[in-house]
């Protein structure tokens, strides 16, 4: 069972709240990533308010439970935030965010002990390998519960992804659910100018992948799809979401290219992202 | 203590940048490659002057190194650019087979090297490079001080022919070397002479080494102040007669204790003349997230850390 089993009214609310909390953490520190955080929002809300079977009393082995491991680590301020949200910490403690002596470093660690995460990321590239280990642990435990994953799309350029790709559909890892944020984006421009990835579906399919489409900001379509992924587990084949999202998505000016990627809004953009951001009760931490 | 002025702060990645357009201007072999930092690494100059010569990766450092190592047997000068911990630790072994058991002219330059590349934290702030890169047999490694040394290091390697690491680093730091140095690879710098304590000290520790030496002046103390750029080779004729007259010694670095500059200056000096040394370094320890100054402080890596390590050497001659 979910602890929170939101209707799509209370996700989208709670969608609006987690997207306040990640312009200001951001904006409190004048750094952090608040492109992809606000595109992959409503995915991390699905999971953590809806979908996923887990508990807040956070254990590293996660026995018995589904469990999430973030690869493109950089989107930390939307984990973070989703995880204080659903109940693993104090939403309080958003205020350390990239602090010194804090838990939420800038990226997600282990080394500080902060509830809900398992492994660390930053670094692109290495966590559906972990993701994939992880879910041959819990077949090797007899636990029938899932792994989640979710990748950037520029970082699927890294070469590890594919080793592990290739591994998890030769071990029949299908108690896997790994997602690409398919934003078209990265750092140096759009995906397409700096290393087209291609046809992905065809990639990850010639993999041996079972793979899915959705659009990851619009929770009409993304809950359908999140559902259909796990309906494709069990079947012998790893599964794939090619989730559509938007960069910045619900804040006008941070959307439409790679431009907030990595930087920080200013005062004056923070108010009018807040505004954008509007929620029926805002609880800002 | 000889005085040290400066009017403006840059970062020395800059100096990596300008660098390399210059460099870029007078040598048609240099090419660089980009594994989607551009900007962070400011090599945009050099892609829109020469856009046939630069060669955007995507997010693939090994397959990076891999191709600068091809590009040598054209006779190219590959510069590859990314941060220090994805230049390094991240693509080890492509450059240990590719580039320096090959033998390959390839550029390493590695930016936001250390803790003051602040709030990413410690997945990105690379402390053990000097150490992996200096332990593989004929490769050189250079960590300039301000962007003048960036600038004129990132110039001057072109004309090494073998593997080079150059590290540099996001924040900005006084520019305190001249416009027009030459930069000799291998060489250490006088920056101040002095009798009882030797300070050697690279990348942005200089500059905290040489406003340690003016509070030990006004404490009565003399320091003699070395910027040591190459760490390899290191100039050990120099450390070792500077410690002739100074009798002991303080190495500081942005860098874990174990194995960067400190270690290769121990090992100078147990292997000629023993010597009492002081390590400011990082204590083996990762970094984590702050500003680039609040993460100086609690590492250990300030202006007073260096005078306690320098008086705490002195006390053990
Ligand atoms: C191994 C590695 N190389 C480079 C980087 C620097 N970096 C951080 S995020 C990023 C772009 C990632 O693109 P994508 O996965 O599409 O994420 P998005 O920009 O869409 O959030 C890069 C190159 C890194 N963190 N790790
Ligand atoms: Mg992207």
């Amino acid at each position: 069972m979910n602890p929170h089993n939101l209707s799509i009214e209370e996700l989208k609310q709670t969608a609006a709240q987690v997207r306040r909390d990640i312009v200001r953490m951001v904006h409190a520190v004048n750094s952090g990533h608040p492109g992809g955080s606000l595109g992959c929002t409503d995915y991390f809300v699905s999971l953590y308010f809806r979908v996923m079977d887990y508990s807040t009393d956070f254990t590293m082995d996660g026995e018995g439970e589904d469990l999430f491991f973030l690869s493109n680590g950089h989107i930390s301020p939307v984990w973070y935030s989703v995880l204080a949200r659903a109940g693993f910490f104090d939403v309080k403690e958003l205020a350390t965010f990239r602090k010194l002596d804090s838990r939420l470093q800038g990226h997600p660690t282990t080394h500080e002990g902060l509830p809900g995460v398992r492994i660390a990321s930053g670094s692109l590239g290495q966590g559906l390998s972990a993701a994939v280990g992880a879910a041959q642990a819990k077949k090797l435990n007899k636990d029938n519960k899932l792994v989640y994953v979710l990748m950037g799309d520029g970082e699927l350029e890294e070469g590890q992804i594919w080793e592990a790709a290739m591994y998890a559909a030769h071990h029949k890892v299908d108690n896997l659910i790994a997602t690409v944020d398919r934003n078209g984006q990265q750092i140096d421009g759009s995906t397409e100018e700096v290393m087209d990835l291609g046809n992905l579906r065809a990639k990850f399919e010639a993999f041996g992948w079972h793979v899915l489409e959705a659009d990851g900001n619009n929770f009409e379509m993304l809950l359908p799809a999140l559902d259909d992924a796990k309906a494709a587990t069990g079947k012998g084949k790893p599964v794939l979401i090619l989730m559509d999202t938007e960069m910045g998505f619900g804040v006008d000016f941070m959307m439409g290219s790679h431009k907030w990627h990595g930087i920080a809004p200013n005062d004056e953009q923070l108010e009018i992202a807040l505004q954008q951001l509007a929620v029926d009760s805002a609880s800002d931490y | 203590m000889k005085e040290y002025t400066y009017t403006e702060k840059k970062d020395t990645r800059s100096g990596f940048g300008d660098g390399l357009l210059e460099v870029g201007r007078q040598n048609p072999n240099v090419v660089g490659l980009c594994a989607d930092l551009t900007g962070s690494l400011k090599m945009g100059a050099f892609q829109k002057e020469f856009p046939e010569r630069f060669f955007q990766v995507g997010i693939a450092e090994a397959n990076m190194i891999g191709l600068a190592a091809g590009m040598t047997v054209g006779g190219k000068i590959p510069y590859t650019g990314t941060f220090a911990n994805f230049s390094t630790g991240r693509v080890y072994d492509q450059i240990r087979q590719s580039v320096a058991y090959s033998g390959k002219n390839v550029k390493i330059c590695a930016s936001h090297a250390g803790l003051t590349l602040g709030e990413d934290g410690a997945t990105h702030q690379i402390l053990e490079d000097i150490g992996m890169m200096k332990m593989l047999p004929g490769m050189t490694v250079i960590n300039p001080c301000d962007y003048n040394q960036t600038k004129a290091a990132t110039i001057a390697i072109a004309e090494h022919e073998g593997p080079v690491y150059l590290r540099f680093g996001r924040p900005s730091v006084p520019v305190f070397t001249p416009a027009d140095q030459k930069f000799e690879i291998g060489k250490a710098v006088m920056l101040n002479e002095g009798t009882d304590v030797t300070i050697i000290a690279t990348g942005h520790l200089v500059w905290k080494a040489i406003l340690a030496g003016k509070i030990l002046e006004e404490k009565g103390i003399s320091a003699e102040i070395i910027n040591i750029h190459t760490i390899k080779p290191l100039d050990a004729e120099a450390v070792l007669k500077s410690v002739a007259k100074t009798g002991c010694m303080v190495t500081a670095e942005e860098h874990n204790r174990i194995g960067g500059l400190g270690d290769s200056v121990a090992q100078a000096l147990a292997t000629a003349k023993p010597a009492p040394q002081e390590y400011v370094a990082v204590n083996d320890s990762f970094g984590e997230s702050g500003t680039p100054d609040e993460l100086m402080e609690k590492y250990g890596l300030t202006e007073n850390n260096i005078v306690a390590a320098a008086e705490h050497a002195i006390s053990r001659k």
